[in-house]
């Protein structure tokens, strides 16, 4: 089997092939070695990082960013998103403060990446 | 009053500039913000994607900016917020409006970084009504990330550039049907990355060679016409669709924000539509200094940080008596290279090392990418692919750089290989 790929782990955005059975691919156009990584996990078990952002009362802003601490299995992406709908915070949010806890048993949680003071 | 150093904007180019100034001994510092927040753009950048080249770890946009607010901050670096430059004299006085009303400043240097802003609907031409539901992708990006409100439920984005691509996937995570993004050319001025994971990752159509010829709707957008163009990029009528919608976003590139350099009468490049500079990122006004996007537009922030410190280095050697030389050494371009920054370069060695960024007007694969000096080749990088929509970067060695600023003609091009 062959597949062309676009690697997404930098902006670098190299081309790669992959090529081979589960457990013997062979990648060629990557740069760096994460290249070979992701394109060998695209092939058997693609993970995607989700950045979103919730609401929150009394702060210096009105929502705040969030994101996976790590990525997620793709096909869990939207159900993932679901766990965000009406979840609230109120101010202070730190950075890295957790939101969610273990998404959808992954074991990864929603982590805020910004921080959220009180409004004066 | 006086400051040493004033440098205007507090985005990642501010910052960063700060610090380099900073870092090499300057301490009479002050960073001018118009926003209530230092970090600039990158604020309303919640994806992820930002620092891999610096930090070796994928952060979101405020993560990234925060980073550099620390070291800012461990500094002791004043800044002022909520304070707007209005005014930038040749002879480096700046005025600024803040909190505290009118600020007038005698500065040693400036640096100008204040980042660029979204060509508007008026800079292209869509026949149609006047009505909501018409959105720069920026301003749409700031509403649902900063605001929580979404400007809209079906959406078409015209422009492939990667705000509205980051957007697609943003409206889709917020439960939008984004149904197409038309794109006018030939290929993508977005990240193929952004392409993968924000439109294939979620079936949404990249539409080619496609433009959107009208507006549809009373009030509000109903739909939007698009249709294909021909090699002259003149619509193909006769094949024009009608796409329902009630929202349609415009990623149709950026401009440097170069209304303060026009002031300070710095010679602009009709190319960027940023100023042109040398290799100390000087502009033709002598202590006025240039980077980030407002010198020319950067797809990764990283290598707005790196420019950036640069500049505030190059600022403080400035400072503390360095000089441009008289004479200098114009870059031109050739092949598909559409410019390069710098495009000046000092006659005098510091024994520095060189370094070129630089966008190609076509997409060219298996190239070689040349510094000459005098008609013969002083640096060459082969490549798979070159786009428009990547910025490549040849870095000289200081033995290369010396031959250049000695050199009676520089050129920065690119010729295909056989
Ligand atoms: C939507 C989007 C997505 C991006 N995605 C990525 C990505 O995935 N990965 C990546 O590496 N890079 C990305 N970038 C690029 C990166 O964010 C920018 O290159 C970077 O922010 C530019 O920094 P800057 O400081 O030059 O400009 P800015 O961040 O725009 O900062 C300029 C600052 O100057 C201030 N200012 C302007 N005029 C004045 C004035 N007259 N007085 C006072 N202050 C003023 C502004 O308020 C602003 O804060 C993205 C950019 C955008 C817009
Ligand atoms: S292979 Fe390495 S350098 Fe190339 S895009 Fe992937 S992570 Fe970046």
């Amino acid at each position: 089997m062959k597949r062309e790929m676009i690697c997404i782990c930098c902006p670098m955005g190299c081309r790669m092939t992959v090529e081979g059975e589960p457990g013997a691919y062979t990648v060629t156009g990557n740069t760096c070695p994460r290249g070979k990584a992701y394109a060998i996990a695209e092939m058997t078990a693609p993970e995607r990082m989700v950045t979103s952002s919730v609401a929150v009362v009394g702060g210096n802003y009105k929502t705040v960013s969030v994101k996976t601490a790590s990525p997620i299995p793709k096909g869990k992406i939207f159900e993932a998103l679901r766990l965000l709908d009406g979840v609230v915070l109120t101010a202070p949010v730190k950075e890295g403060q957790t939101v969610v806890e273990d998404i959808l048993g992954t074991g990864v949680a929603f982590v805020a990446t910004r921080e959220v003071s009180v409004a004066r | 009053m006086k400051k040493d150093l004033v440098i205007i904007g507090g985005g990642p180019a501010g910052l960063a500039a700060a610090i380099g100034a900073y870092d090499k001994g300057v301490r009479d510092i002050l960073i001018l913000e118009r926003e209530p927040v230092l970090g600039g753009i990158l604020n309303q950048c919640i994806h992820n994607g930002f620092g891999l080249h610096t930090f070796k770890e994928e952060l979101t946009g405020p993560e990234y900016a925060h980073r550099y607010v620390k070291e800012v901050l461990a500094r002791g670096i004043e800044y002022k917020l909520s304070t707007t430059v209005i005014d930038v004299t040749p002879d480096r006085q700046v005025f600024a409006v803040g909190e505290e009303g009118l600020l007038h400043l005698q500065a040693g240097a400036i640096i100008l970084a204040c980042g660029c802003r979204e060509r508007p609907r008026g800079a292209i031409n869509i026949a149609g009504a006047r009505c909501a539901g018409v959105f720069s992708a920026g301003t749409a990006q700031k509403l649902v990330n900063m605001e929580g409100y979404m400007p809209g439920k079906e959406v078409v984005i015209l422009g492939s550039g990667d705000i509205g691509l980051i957007m697609a996937r943003r409206m889709t995570f917020e439960g939008a049907k984004v149904k197409a993004v038309v794109e006018l050319m030939p290929y993508s001025s977005g990240l193929n990355r952004n392409i993968v994971q924000c439109l294939n990752d979620f079936d949404i159509p990249l539409l080619f060679s496609h433009t959107v010829v009208e507006i549809k709707g009373k009030d509000r957008v109903s739909s939007v016409v698009i249709a294909p163009v021909d090699g002259k990029l003149q619509p193909i009528m006769d094949q024009a669709q009608e796409i329902s919608c009630d929202c349609l976003l415009l990623s149709v590139g950026l401009l440097p924000e170069n209304e303060l350099a026009k002031q300070a009468k710095v010679t602009l490049s009709p190319v960027t539509g940023g100023a042109e500079v040398d290799d100390s990122m000087m502009t033709a006004v002598e202590g006025v200094f240039e980077c980030g996007n407002v010198l020319h537009v950067h797809d990764l922030v990283d290598f707005v940080s790196q420019e950036s410190l640069h500049a505030g280095e190059c600022a403080a050697a400035y400072l503390a008596g360095k000089r441009p030389t008289a004479d200098k050494v114009r870059v031109g371009t050739f092949g598909g290279v559409r410019y390069t920054v710098p495009t000046l370069l000092n006659r005098e060695d510091d024994g520095e090392s060189l370094s070129f960024k630089m966008r190609v007007n076509n997409v060219y694969r298996k190239v070689r990418l040349k510094v000459m000096a005098d008609g013969e080749e002083v640096l060459g990088k082969n490549k798979q692919i070159v786009t428009p929509g990547e910025m490549e970067t040849l870095t000289l060695s200081p033995e290369q750089s010396a031959k250049l600023r000695g050199a009676k003609e520089v050129s920065v091009g690119l010729e295909v290989r056989a």
